[in-house]
């Protein structure tokens, strides 16, 4: 079985300075990965470089998922054919309702792969459903695109877009960052409901918080732009006592 | 005699000689008694005294007409059938809507296109023309009377106004379905018009009032349109203007606005259409507690140059005047905002505020944005801010991660932006086809 990812000697420039130097990973469909390591390792360049965020200059390397080149499309094709990054810091939107917002979305991404767009009603109708069942405030849905939510909010609009869009695989960068329990958990929640063998999610976190209520299957170790180490999930506990010191050190 | 000649001399250009002529030969027969005659002769002189504005003329820096007006076309001539069946579909962009349509073809007002039915009680619709003629009295009483001695564009309008309208709304009426006066230029030849539209909003009363102008693509037509607007005590108007005027067309408007106390004036200008726009909005605050909300959204692209110059002449205390103008700007296109604030010594307590946003799609679009304060008073508040940028690569990039296409993540982010503006626009219905005519200019972009 070949992989649904495949990273393969990624080499990843931003603006002139190196960030990535030939990183490997491989996710198969029904797993879950997670990605710690110290701040400034390159977590975040991954997820962005994942999702096709532009700016962000690949020198080598190349990024398979299902099978096919990955790097020449643009984040909205990416979007179609099943990824989903949610973003450490979602962008606020004023002027653009969230129903609106998340219309336009799945909309797009139905006719990218040929499927029927969704009526207004039938949209409106499963948005309602995915807010119930996550706890989210029905109130949030007539608002702006995050336009005044705090953190918290923020994420659990993001896990709601990633209910709705139903991605292969999701990239949740840094999700758990400035989140208390309740927000935490309903991003576990989200996450948990949607694991599934067709499905994939790398999970990229500094603490090992998240992973007590999403529970990986791989845990990586990226540091210095690599991955230095790769094991089970007691990798995570073992960070958690151990702290990111010798990775500095190791990669330097 | 010798007076006129002197100034008359100052007159160089073949616009400005031409517009002399236009004037010298149509006097006769433009509309008007004795003391109407007057107040063209007078404002005549205005215009001869000055000339055209060019740019060493600080309201008129951006927007050099000397330059910009190579030559004056010949004045429209009555519309003839032809004429006024190609004016039929005039007013498209609100059909939608359920307005009160009154036709201004070529500059004249034209009754048996319009929609006079069962007018609501307390609105009267007559023409400008007829009331010119017959030295009406309400009209000689509002006419030109907040119009500032001295800017050009009104005085070629007074002096060579043809016909128009003259909307009265009396105390206390309340004119809830939109009255929209359509304005259309119609025929292949290129002819200039002069349209006076006063409109008398009583104490107490209400009114939805639109103005819309279009013409023919491609022809160099000139529209020089402008409406008094008296708002009584207490009065409350919401204004439109829609200008889509043909590819090729000059379109110079004015609005004078006297806003009397304690009234509420909220008004949009829409801009999609004109070679050359330029806009006024001048508001004079005659009575304490007055608010003016002025918003523009102009769409631009090609070469076109649209300026928008908006005074807040704040004479009476405790008023409020909010700005607001957006452009988004595409190609070679120009957009200019001006906006004056003056506060006068009694006009304690003013809250005066403006904000100009532009948004630039490609490296050549420009915007200028020149915002003035006088003030006199010493308790008020007054600001100013003006943004101009492209469109922002990190929301873009948001909504493209969502499967949104690049080019329809610029159109939802452009309709955002614009958004904001049209928001003001109390009216469902007259919102919703400004957006929908906002979509229909993004799909043009290509």
């Amino acid at each position: 079985m070949k992989p649904m990812l495949e990273v393969k000697n990624l080499h990843v420039e931003v603006g002139g300075t190196k960030i990535l130097h030939g990183l490997d990973l491989a996710v198969n469909k029904g797993e879950v990965h997670a990605i710690m390591g110290p701040n400034g390792g390159g977590k975040s360049t991954l997820s962005y470089v994942l999702a096709g965020k532009p700016g962000y200059d690949v020198t080598n390397g190349e990024i398979l998922f299902d099978g096919d080149a990955m790097l020449d499309m643009p984040a909205d094709e990416r979007a179609a054919k099943g990824l989903f990054l949610a973003f450490q810091y979602p962008l606020e939107i004023p002027g653009v309702a969230t129903m609106t917002f998340l219309r336009a979305a799945l909309n797009a991404q139905r006719k990218a792969r040929g499927e029927a767009e969704l009526s207004s009603p039938e949209l409106i109708k499963r948005v309602r459903d995915i807010a119930t069942k996550l706890g989210i405030d029905h109130e949030m849905l007539r608002r702006p695109v995050n336009v005044g939510f705090s953190g918290g909010e923020k994420k659990r609009n993001e896990t709601l877009q990633m209910t709705l869009l139903e991605p292969k695989l999701a990239v949740l960068d840094e999700t758990d960052s400035g989140l208390d329990i309740d927000a935490l958990k309903v991003v576990a929640d989200g996450v948990n409901r949607l694991r599934s063998p067709q499905r994939a999610f790398v999970v990229i976190t500094h603490y090992q918080r998240l992973l007590d209520y999403i529970v990986p299957d791989v845990v990586h170790v990226l540091s210095k732009g690599r991955i230095v180490r790769t094991g089970g999930k007691e990798l995570a506990f073992e960070l958690e006592s151990t702290g990111y010191a010798q990775y500095r050190e190791e990669a330097a | 005699m010798t007076a006129m000649s002197a100034e008359l001399h100052r007159l160089k250009t073949s616009a400005e000689l031409a517009l002399a002529d236009a004037f010298a030969t149509a006097k006769p027969t433009l509309p008007g008694d004795p003391a109407a005659v007057a107040l063209r002769e007078t404002a005549f002189g205005h215009f001869a005294a000055a000339g055209l504005p060019h740019r060493q003329v600080e309201d008129w820096k951006y927007t050099d007409l000397r330059t910009l007006m190579r030559d004056a076309k010949p004045l429209a001539s009555p519309p003839d059938a032809d004429v006024k069946a190609r004016a039929l579909g005039a007013g498209r962009i609100l059909a939608g809507v359920d307005c009160r349509r009154v036709i201004v073809v070529n500059g004249a007002f034209v009754p048996e296109l319009s929609d006079l039915g069962g007018l609501e009680s307390g609105l009267t619709i007559g023409s400008m023309a007829q009331a010119l003629a017959q030295g009406d009295r309400f009209v000689s009483a509002h006419i030109g009377k907040a119009a500032p001695a001295g800017d050009v564009a009104v005085s070629l309008n007074t002096a060579l106004m043809g016909d128009g309208l003259v909307v009265r709304v009396a105390k206390g009426a309340n004119v809830a379905r939109p009255l929209h006066i359509v304005s259309v230029t119609a025929g292949d030849t290129a002819i200039a018009s002069f349209v006076r539209n006063l409109i008398v909003v009583e104490d107490g009363g209400r009114a939805s009032l639109v103005e819309s102008h279009e013409g023919p693509a491609g022809v160099d037509y000139q529209v020089n349109t402008a409406c008094d607007l008296v708002i009584g005590e207490g009065a409350e108007v919401d204004y439109l203007k829609i200008t889509t005027e043909g590819s090729g067309a000059l379109h110079v408007a004015t609005l004078m606005a006297s806003i009397g106390a304690r009234a509420r004036l909220k008004d949009l200008s829409f801009t999609t259409g004109g070679a050359v726009v330029r806009n006024q909005r001048l508001l004079r605050f005659e009575g304490v507690g007055g608010f003016a909300g002025i918003r523009g959204a102009s769409l631009l692209k090609g070469r076109q140059h649209a300026d928008v110059t908006v005074v807040a002449d704040h004479r009476a205390g405790q008023c409020q005047s909010q700005e607001l103008f957006k452009a988004v700007l595409d190609g070679d296109a120009r957009s200019v905002f001006q906006g004056r604030i003056t506060v006068h010594p009694q006009a304690q307590k003013t809250d005066a505020r403006m904000m100009t946003r532009a948004l630039l799609l490609s490296e050549t679009a420009e915007a200028i944005s020149k915002p003035e304060l006088e003030i006199f008073a010493d308790d008020v508040q007054c600001g100013h801010g003006a943004t101009t940028g492209a469109l922002d690569g990190q929301l873009k990039f948001y909504l493209m991660a969502r499967g949104i296409p690049a080019k329809e993540a610029e159109t939802l982010l452009i309709q955002a932006f614009i958004g904001e503006a049209i928001d003001g626009v109390e009216h469902v219905g007259l919102r919703e086809a400004l957006m929908d005519a906002t979509a229909a200019w993004l799909a043009g972009r290509g």
